[in-house]
């Protein structure tokens, strides 16, 4: 039943980034938050994982152009499906946002209108994109609350955000920025507020709407584990870098291990492990020259 | 060289005494500060009443109190920069000694309000209960009236004159700082520090005295310094009632006063008083936004 | 006849209005023990840690540290055997505090000497620099901070310390060096743990024996051997191990 729809090796890459700087202008001088980092992103989940000040979520938010003052965005190129992001006005790249490529957010509780239902929001986010009547918006957000697994969609859709719980608010955002069926999902850390038990509900989610619509998923995290078991490709960041570009199945496999940047295997080596105890954790050295 | 050594022990990542640590941090703060003009701007003029009032027989040509009947109501002049008024007296010289008033007026009523509403507020956020209830309604039937009307009932019963004013606006001004010592605190207490503090053993006045207190300090001095132009107009208003100041005495509210009568035909006599009064109310809402800027933030 | 226990809990029940947050909760903890709380949000486990540490005074049921039974309001001799530390590094120092504030301020309390020597030995025993010693916590980094939250808990030189998910706010590179600190505090000290966690890992690593709790209650209490060996009896400590495994795409 489900499309198809990753098939064409032909078509364009959904996004494609070369080059992505974003530097802070602050009076005691100019901070890099990325440097010179270079991707593309098609039909996939593409990991991007690092520590705090990595830079990952500032990627994400560059490519929205939702960089705060006083940054500033630079790159060689950056095209959605070959349209040149760079050169584009203020206001056809808001009409991009939302409707071709959303941001689903940490934590629900700040990213909704506290005094508007969820369903109300939902409904606005498709109007500002289709032109649609009050009732064909009420009836697509409520198949959307059904798609994101909610099991009273007409209960929820009259709570206020205060009346959900986080892995519910987690779920009515991601419905939200769905609704527009956009072609690129930006993830950050959007699991990380939430339990683990609810934490793979909203994963499986999110999985099932990539293979069934061929979205194209940014998955931006801190925890390899679970980008190594959730994602396609990753992304290892570190001081506004990447590391390296590696298929997630790599991290977790012994025999790549010598093909790994000396970073990546330190993250990996100092996380405690369940199956294998140490007495001590290994301790990352950074080398100045990863930046270099 | 001095100097760049003096900014780099200043400025230094590792103090090596509680002083060196503390100064650091002023330093970093002014230098937050300088950066703001309106708020430069703002510490300007409340320095220069500093100074005017410290050298005022220097700068006043005249003795402030000298009355000279023939010469009343001169246009300004070379002889008299802003007039004279109605008994013939120096505007220029009574404006500059006005100021040693205005400086009296504000740091009475800065050393008593500010201290009261902070403990009251900061107490009755920590302690809560039975405490909190009765200091808050206290703080409510004071909030219940219109400052200057209250302020107007203090100086009737107390009597007119310069510290009865000062009394009664401090009387009137305390309630705010509480309520806002006391929504800091709220936020304050539940803080980990504050609970790790508690499982050190310290008594609750500690508590309140040596770690809420110095959190709540920078929102009220912030907010007092805001509230400094409310003051002198309030002062002001006092005075221009004939409540405040009383004759001969150079305040700037009671000199409005004074020439109300003649504020059609010689209108320098409530003119420059009044001018004063908006420039150091101006003075210390600018240096209280600046202020705001730097210590506020978290 | 067996040593006294350090912590020793029995029939613990809390109820904040009208929903009773912790169960009927016993469990106790040897000397030098390092013993696990974990379980998702809800769960009541920072609950308990705080009624162990007197900071909840609305509690009923039965608390005894090192074979003493715990009132309400705790002594202050109380806080010279017990100290925890926070969650989250950048709300647990004062901000307004230098490290060496931080650190004479239980020392003031309790009347102790020796300022001076006792506030060098517990930064050096955390692996903080001398040089450190004044700055402000916005002069430090999340790890840093944590340190000195953990400096100011040993200072008083308890037996007993209550971890509050001590490196859950932290990148995984500074929550190996917090762990390896505390791992090696606990040796040299012969200190006793509690460290409440929701990350199973973490507390396999640091516990040898841990509690699962849902929704106010021990659901089962296990040795971190079984937790390695993947073999917990109750079908909700199976789930959350299973659930920390990462995602796994059916078929």
């Amino acid at each position: 039943m489900s499309m198809p729809v990753a098939a064409n090796a032909n078509e364009q890459p959904l996004l494609e980034l070369d080059d992505l700087r974003v530097d802070f202008h602050t009076p005691t001088g100019i901070v890099n938050a990325v440097r010179g980092l270079s991707f593309t992103l098609g039909r996939e989940r593409l990991g991007i994982v690092g520590e705090s000040g990595s830079g990952k979520s500032m990627t994400g938010r560059a490519i929205l152009d939702l960089i705060p003052y006083p940054g500033v965005v630079s790159a060689g190129r950056m095209a959605y499906r070959g349209q040149n992001l760079l050169t584009m006005d203020k206001r056809s790249r808001r009409k991009l946002r939302g409707r071709h490529i959303s941001m689903v957010m940490q934590d629900p509780k700040f990213s909704l209108n506290p005094v508007q239902t969820v369903g109300t929001q939902i409904a606005e986010a498709y109007r500002v994109h289709h032109k649609a009547s009050a009732r064909e918006a009420r009836e697509r957000s409520l198949s959307m609350l059904e798609a994101v697994q909610i099991r009273e969609p007409a209960r929820v859709y009259d709570l206020y955000p205060h009346e959900v719980s986080g892995g519910m608010g987690q779920r009515v955002m991601i419905a939200m920025m769905l609704i527009a069926e956009p072609e690129i999902l930006i993830a950050d850390e959007p699991t990380s507020a939430l339990d683990v038990t609810v934490q793979l509900q909203v994963l499986k989610i999110l999985d099932d709407l990539v293979t069934s619509r061929g979205m194209g998923l940014i998955f931006i995290s801190h925890d390899l584990h679970l980008v190594q078991s959730f994602c396609d490709r990753v992304i290892v960041m570190y001081g506004g870098k990447a590391m390296e570009t590696l298929p997630a199945a790599e991290l977790s496999d012994e025999g790549a291990r010598s093909r790994r940047h000396p970073y990546t295997l330190g993250l990996l080596g100092c996380l405690p492990e369940l199956d294998r105890p140490k007495g001590k954790l290994a301790t990352l050295t950074r080398d100045p020259a990863w930046l270099a | 060289m001095a100097v760049t050594s003096r900014t780099a022990w200043l400025t230094t990542d590792s103090p090596t005494s509680r002083r060196q640590a503390r100064l650091g941090q002023l330093y970093r703060q002014w230098l937050a500060f300088r950066r703001n003009r309106l708020a430069l701007a703002g510490l300007g003029i409340v320095v220069a009443l500093l100074l005017i009032a410290a050298f005022a027989p220097l700068l006043a040509p005249q003795d402030p109190l000298a009355q000279n009947l023939p010469g009343r109501l001169q246009p300004p002049s070379w002889q008299h920069l802003f007039g004279t008024d109605s008994l013939g007296r120096d505007i220029y010289s009574r404006i500059v000694y006005g100021t040693r008033v205005t400086l009296v007026i504000v740091i009475l009523v800065v050393i008593l309000v500010g201290p009261i509403g902070l403990l009251i507020g900061a107490a009755s956020g920590y302690l809560g209960g039975w405490v909190d209830r009765l200091l808050m309604r206290i703080t409510d039937v004071f909030l219940a009236f219109p400052r200057l009307v209250l302020a107007l009932a203090f100086v009737a019963a107390l009597g007119p004159g310069l510290e009865n004013a000062v009394i009664a606006i401090a009387i009137t001004a305390w309630p705010p700082y509480a309520r806002v010592a006391r929504a800091e605190t709220l936020i304050i207490r539940s803080q980990d520090y504050i609970a790790a503090v508690r499982l050190q053993g310290a008594s609750q006045w500690r508590i309140v005295w040596k770690h809420v207190v110095p959190m709540c300090l920078p929102s009220l001095i912030v907010r007092t310094t805001l509230d400094m132009a409310g003051i002198i107009l309030t002062a002001a208003g006092l005075g221009f009632l004939g409540l405040g100041a009383q004759p001969p005495i150079p305040e700037w509210g009671a000199m409005i006063s004074a020439g109300r009568e003649q504020i059609f035909d010689q209108w320098w006599v409530a003119t420059f008083p009044g001018l004063a009064i908006c420039i150091v109310a101006l003075g210390f809402n600018l240096l209280g936004d600046g202020l705001r800027d730097v210590m506020d933030q978290r | 006849m067996t040593a006294t226990p350090a912590i020793a809990v029995e029939k613990l029940n809390v109820f904040f209005g009208d929903s009773h947050v912790v169960k009927d909760l016993s469990f106790t903890v040897s000397p030098g023990e390092s013993y696990g709380i974990v379980g998702e949000s809800g769960s009541g486990k920072s609950t308990v840690l705080r009624v162990l540490a007197g900071l909840n005074r609305d509690w009923s049921g039965a608390v005894a540290i090192l074979g003493e039974s715990q009132p309400k309001l705790r002594s202050k001799a109380f806080y010279r055997s017990s100290q925890m530390v926070f969650q989250d590094p950048y709300g647990s120092l004062h901000p307004k505090k230098t490290v060496d504030d931080t650190l004479a301020e239980p020392l003031t309390i309790h009347g102790l000497g020796d300022a001076q020597a006792r506030i060098g030995r517990a930064m050096s025993d955390v692996g903080l620099p001398a040089s450190f010693r004044f700055r402000y916590p916005h002069q430090l980094s999340g790890g840093q901070r944590q340190r000195v939250a953990i400096a100011r808990a040993l200072v008083l030189e308890p037996t007993i310390l209550l971890l509050d998910e001590p490196t859950s706010a932290l990148d995984v590179s500074i929550q190996a060096e917090v762990l390896n600190l505390l791992t090696s505090l606990r040796h040299a000290r012969k200190l006793t743990y509690i460290l409440v966690s929701h990350d199973l890992a973490v507390v396999a690593h640091m516990c040898e024996r841990l509690l699962v709790m849902q929704f106010g209650a021990g659901v089962e209490e296990m040795t971190a051997a079984t937790l390695a060996a993947r073999a917990p009896k109750t079908d909700y400590a199976r789930q959350l191990l299973t659930a920390s495994e990462g995602f796994r795409r059916a078929g």
